[in-house]
């Protein structure tokens, strides 16, 4: 807003005028500002009570939350090292089972058939060709051991193995400048990640779990595998990458979870 | 300040309360956390956790973050700055709570002066502060395992800082408990945190 200078009127009696306003406003003011102090109190002794579900329901309460998480995300941003690597550890750390989580039950997970399976480019890519899941085996693969953090608080260690997604990037000429990556996966999940985190050298097209193909259970016929996020930010069961600059959201994130979710 | 009749200052009375309500938010919403999967074999009732759901619970421990630290540090400027933290906590010797400790539970120990802390309340107090600095920090771990290296090494890593942020949370609450008896025992405390006198 540009400074504003407060006119000078000649021939008039400035207190004076002050003075009248005040004296006709006085009585309309009063009100409102008797009754936003009372609000202003009674939703402090609200948090004071703690009937912490009836809070959270309130529709500005949820709105300045979720403010909140959005400017979280932007500081996140800011934290994020693109040379900070996740730790790794040795195979006989890795948690035997790998625990099966998603949105469903294990009886519900998708059964994707590789012969029909074609993996689907749209957005800011130059080549937008699908992909067969042999074209992504030709490419150098990558093997790491990493912990997988759910946001749940619990943690497990597991092996993926695939095709850098900073490789597979450059190879279909995404354009990297773009702000966000999107994913749409076989079971109707869908999630999108930052483009610094994309580009992250440990942020796997994993094809592999412990040196096999991916078992359906853990995303056949690929999960994006990123040890810098938090298990929700993981697609499995990739259909569809798409490239953009429009905020593309997620299952999860447009219920309430953060959207950077992770570290 | 001026006023010689002030017990605590504003910014502190401030800082205070400030940090109560963030408190507030940051255990009730955590418990909700813990719930979604829990260290130890029980889950603290719903009724008494803040965010609805895990989700919900995250947002206001992510909101309550800002409250607590941006509290924190400048109620710790203001307390290095204004040689306060000095002044009020310090001598502290083993000694002097022992001796204040066997005082205060014979019931003899004075609250006379309220603007003089005894060596227990020195100690307690420093122990709050000290407690809510290793749970930034461990929740800093929690929240940024891969970006601060450093201090997840410190931690012992993330599923032991996991434990950590649970210890120290349920020492505060100990610590909340304890204070809040401590008033209700000797009410004339509560004035002083208010109004100032």
């Amino acid at each position: 807003m540009p400074p504003r200078k407060r006119p000078t009127l000649p021939g008039l009696d400035g207190p004076a005028i002050v003075q009248e306003a005040r004296r006709l406003l006085a009585p309309r003011v009063e009100q409102p500002t008797r009754r936003a102090f009372l609000q202003r109190t009674l939703s402090l002794g609200g948090l004071a009570l703690l009937s912490g579900c009836r809070l959270s329901d309130d529709e500005s309460v949820e709105q300045a939350l979720a403010a909140v998480s959005r400017f979280n995300d932007r500081v996140q941003g800011w934290i994020f090292d693109p040379a900070q690597l996740a730790p790794t550890y040795p195979e006989s750390m890795i948690t035997r089972p790998f625990p099966f989580n998603a949105y469903y039950g294990i009886e519900d997970v998708p059964q994707v058939d590789e012969a029909d399976y074609q993996l689907e480019l749209a957005g800011l890519v130059a080549d937008k060709r699908p992909w067969r899941l042999n074209q992504l085996r030709a490419m150098a693969q990558v093997d790491q051991v990493t912990r997988h953090i759910c946001v749940e608080g619990w943690s497990a260690i597991g092996k993926w193995g695939g095709v850098r997604f900073s490789d597979f990037l450059q190879r279909v000429g995404a354009d990297t400048q773009a702000k966000y990556v999107g994913f749409k996966c076989a079971d109707d999940y869908y999630t999108s990640i930052d483009m610094p985190t994309a580009l992250h050298p440990q942020t796997l097209l994993a094809l592999t779990y412990d040196g096999q193909p991916l078992p359906p259970e853990y995303g056949f016929p690929m999960k994006l595998r990123m040890p810098t996020k938090l298990g929700y930010k993981n697609p499995k069961h990739i259909q569809a990458i798409y490239v953009t600059n429009t905020f593309p959201g997620g299952y999860w994130e447009d219920q309430g979870y953060n959207w950077f979710g992770g570290s | 300040m001026a006023d010689t009749q002030t017990i605590h200052p504003a910014w502190l009375r401030i800082t205070h309360w400030l940090n109560a309500l963030a408190v507030l938010i940051m255990i009730t919403s955590g418990w909700r956390v813990y719930n979604a999967s829990p260290l130890f074999d029980f889950y603290f009732p719903d009724s008494i956790t803040l965010g609805g759901w895990l989700g919900g619970a995250l947002q206001w421990h992510f909101a309550g973050m800002w409250l607590l630290m941006g509290n924190g540090l400048l109620y710790l400027v203001m307390n290095l700055g204004s040689g306060r933290l000095r002044y009020r906590f310090f001598p502290l010797s083993p000694r002097g709570v022992v001796a204040d400790l066997s005082a205060a539970l014979r019931g003899r120990l004075s609250h006379a002066d309220p603007r003089h802390y005894n060596a227990v309340q020195r100690l307690v107090y420093l122990f709050a502060l000290l407690d809510i600095a290793v749970l930034v920090l461990s929740g800093l771990v929690l929240w940024k395992s891969v970006q601060f290296e450093t201090l997840r090494a410190l931690m012992g890593g993330y599923e032991t800082a996991r434990y950590i942020h649970f210890i120290a949370m349920a020492l505060l609450a100990a610590f909340v408990v304890l204070h809040v008896l401590m008033v209700a025992l000797v009410p004339r405390t509560l004035s002083p945190m208010i109004r100032g006198k």
